[in-house]
């Protein structure tokens, strides 16, 4: 029999039901809530009369829309007030556990998937958010859905879903000394396009990817969907093991060594093979940012803003056209001579300890340009606990950062961090789409360091540069 | 969901490719529990300007949106198809589009064409010529053409989707057909549960 990729060995293993003629049916391990994308479905169910099947198999946290205030302030917005305790109410009437804002378990739900261990290895885990891929680094099939999908899931555990394409994505060689794992990221979703993933689960390979902790392969899965690629895939290695080892659903397990042999098994086989593959030399990733208004659209930070008439595509001409018209770019610009009003620091993507760690040394014995606000918000409160435990906060206050309350933030200006119309932020954050963090907000994806040394400089920097 | 079989009505014209569904509808919306009145929020930061396609006068009424390539990438909202339903239109002809955006189309009745780059641009051009000429979307045959031309051009339809959507059927009562699959799915399933890991406030046991 020929050899099976990682992706065939956890769809085959979820298959449920695959009748002639009809999708397949997969069964859902880990269903994780938030408050955004479930008051509906959970409304559906009540209509038809409903039950959640498997609350064990699902966990809800609050995270798109809490203020990052300290958790004594109310939260201001009625409307999103409301969502919030709609997520509580509905949690309590389903037999759901939830962490509402300022629980001690509460956090990004990406962030704290992994960080509690409820996230592992083999598993299929799903959530009505597109950024559910960054549970793949721990071997685990994991994507976004929509309401009625949640909905479905809520009722049944399970999802109808077709096998879908392979696309391997092999980064050989060695990231150079200041490139890290979300500058791997952007040359990814750069490489492959907006949509060159659509169809397609990604299983990230190679000697740049091995040498990645979990936190750098969990940046690298979550912007997967930033390629189109609903899930992001990561072998499960020694790095991956140790991490999970620790972890609190996971260290007092009677079971542990069981489950471990058994995790060790998520691999593909070496004789595998891939619909697609791509490959990168890790060596020649840099530095980067984004210049446009989609994560595809990078440049390297020593770089310039592009000249659309340089592009052959007319179509592409044209994105780039409107996409400088939105950002307020002149073509030939050094990104670095541009300034910024706002850094933000956080996210699903870059929220955990060690971006917190890499921002940190950058950040440590300057201070923030004047007019730049800088915001920091870890991602969940066990980020938070551990920072401070580390002084990364009396780091950033005394560098003039804003030490902040877990949640989305700013990633997406939900809650009250947001750009005003013109404000141009750096962001370690997914996606500069147009009003992403604020309507008429022109948004700049860079790394944590990036972001940090943006912050001392006042404009795009390299962490060198203010070292 | 409703059934949806046949489909005529004008066309608009999105002259964008990679509308992410931040821009169908931004987040600021997205903060209410209800699943209806998300049609004021179809594109609103664009629809501020009096001359975005969609206020000119010629295109009201519109049913079918034509865009650009990677239409519905980004996050999974599903609210983006519900502001598009609310606003009026039934079909989204594009070159491709994101995958959970097809999905989320799929769950709710909104019909997705995929047509080729070059079939998409002529009847753009077609269709921003002709505001009041109408174009249909045949669903059960998997067809959309123009009967005042001829035009005619197939196109791709998963046919349990076609289905679905011509039958108007809720795929969580077709799954539970499955009902004894799942149950024994799950008596072997060796996956461990949230169960005993947390007390009834969420803090770990």
């Amino acid at each position: 029999m020929a050899g099976r990729t990682l992706y065939d060995k956890l769809y085959d293993e979820h298959l449920v039901s695959a009748p002639a003629g009809e999708t397949a049916l997969i069964y859902v391990d880990l269903h994780l809530v938030h408050e955004v994308t479930s008051p509906q479905a959970f409304d559906g169910l009540r209509i038809e009369g409903r039950r959640v099947r498997r609350p064990d198999r699902t966990l809800a946290t609050a995270d798109h829309n809490v203020p990052t205030d300290p958790i004594t302030t109310p939260v201001a917005d009625e409307v999103s007030r409301r969502q919030l305790e709609v997520l509580e109410e509905n949690c309590r009437e389903f037999g759901i556990t939830v962490f509402p804002r300022g629980h001690e378990n509460q956090g990004i739900v990406h962030v704290i998937g992994p960080e509690l261990g409820v996230t592992q290895p083999g598993m299929t885990i799903v959530c009505g958010d597109s950024h559910t891929s960054t549970h793949g680094a721990v071997g685990a099939l994991a994507f976004g859905i929509g309401t009625s999908e949640v909905e479905h899931v809520l009722a049944t555990q399970t999802l109808p879903h077709d096998r879908a394409q392979s696309l391997a994505v092999t980064v050989d060689g060695e990231l150079r000394e200041g490139v890290s794992a979300k500058d791997l990221a952007l040359a990814i979703v750069a490489a492959l396009g907006t949509g060159g993933g659509i169809g397609h689960v990604i299983e990230y390979r190679g000697s740049a990817i091995r040498a990645l902790s979990m936190e750098g392969r969990m940046t690298v899965c979550n912007m997967s969907i930033e390629a189109g690629a609903r899930a992001g895939l990561v072998a499960v290695d020694e790095t991956t093991l140790a991490y999970l080892l620790g972890r609190p659903a996971i260290a007092g397990r009677p079971d542990r060594d069981a489950l471990v042999e058994r995790w060790r098994g998520y691999v593909s086989d070496p004789d595998a093979t891939f619909d697609r593959e791509l490959v990168l030399d890790g060596a020649a990733v840099t530095p980067s940012v984004t210049w446009g208004t989609n994560p595809a659209q990078v440049v390297a930070l020593d770089g310039v803003v592009p000249d659309p008439d340089e592009l052959s595509d007319g179509a592409a001409r044209d994105a780039a056209q409107r996409a400088l018209a939105y950002m307020g770019l002149t073509p030939g610009t050094p990104m670095h001579d541009i300034p910024v009003d706002v850094v933000f620091i956080g996210s699903c993507t870059n929220s955990r300890l060690e971006d917190l760690r890499a921002a940190a040394r950058v950040a440590a014995g300057h201070h923030v340009a004047p007019g730049v606000r800088a915001l920091v918000v870890p991602g969940s409160h066990r980020v938070k606990h551990d920072a401070e435990a580390e002084g990364l906060d009396r780091v950033f206050v005394a560098a003039g950062f804003e030490w902040r309350e877990p949640g989305c933030s700013m990633c997406l200006g939900m809650n009250p961090d947001q750009l005003t119309p013109g404000q141009r932020s750096a962001s370690t954050s997914n996606r500069n789409f147009e009003g992403r963090q604020g309507r008429g907000g022109r948004t700049h994806l860079v790394s944590p360091a990036v972001a940090a040394a943006t912050a001392i400089a006042g404009r795009f920097a390299d962490p060198a540069e203010v070292a | 969901m409703r059934a949806v079989s046949l489909l005529e009505g004008r066309a608009v014209v999105l002259g964008r490719a990679e509308v992410d569904t931040d821009q169908i509808i931004p987040s600021v919306w997205l903060k209410r529990v209800e699943r209806t009145g998300f049609g004021r929020g179809l594109f609103s930061e664009w629809r501020d300007d009096p001359n975005f396609v969609l206020n000119r006068p010629e295109h009201q009424g519109a049913t079918i949106l034509v865009a650009g390539a990677h239409f519905g990438i980004g996050s999974s909202r599903e609210h983006a198809v519900w502001a598009l339903l609310d606003y009026g239109f039934r079909a989204v002809i594009a070159p491709s589009f994101g995958d959970i955006f097809r999905n989320n189309a799929s769950k709710q009745g909104l019909v997705v064409v995929a047509l080729g780059d070059d079939d998409v641009q002529s009847l753009g051009s077609w269709a921003a010529a002709h505001p009041d000429a109408s174009l249909v979307v045949d669903v059960a045959r998997r067809v959309v053409e123009v009967a005042s031309t001829g035009w005619q051009r197939s196109f791709d339809l998963e046919e349990w989707t076609r289905q679905r959507l011509i039958n108007g059927w809720d795929d969580i009562g077709l799954t539970l057909r499955h009902d004894q699959e799942i149950e024994r799915f799950e008596a072997a399933s060796r996956v461990p549960t949230v169960e005993g890991l947390f007390d009834a406030s969420g803090h770990l046991l």
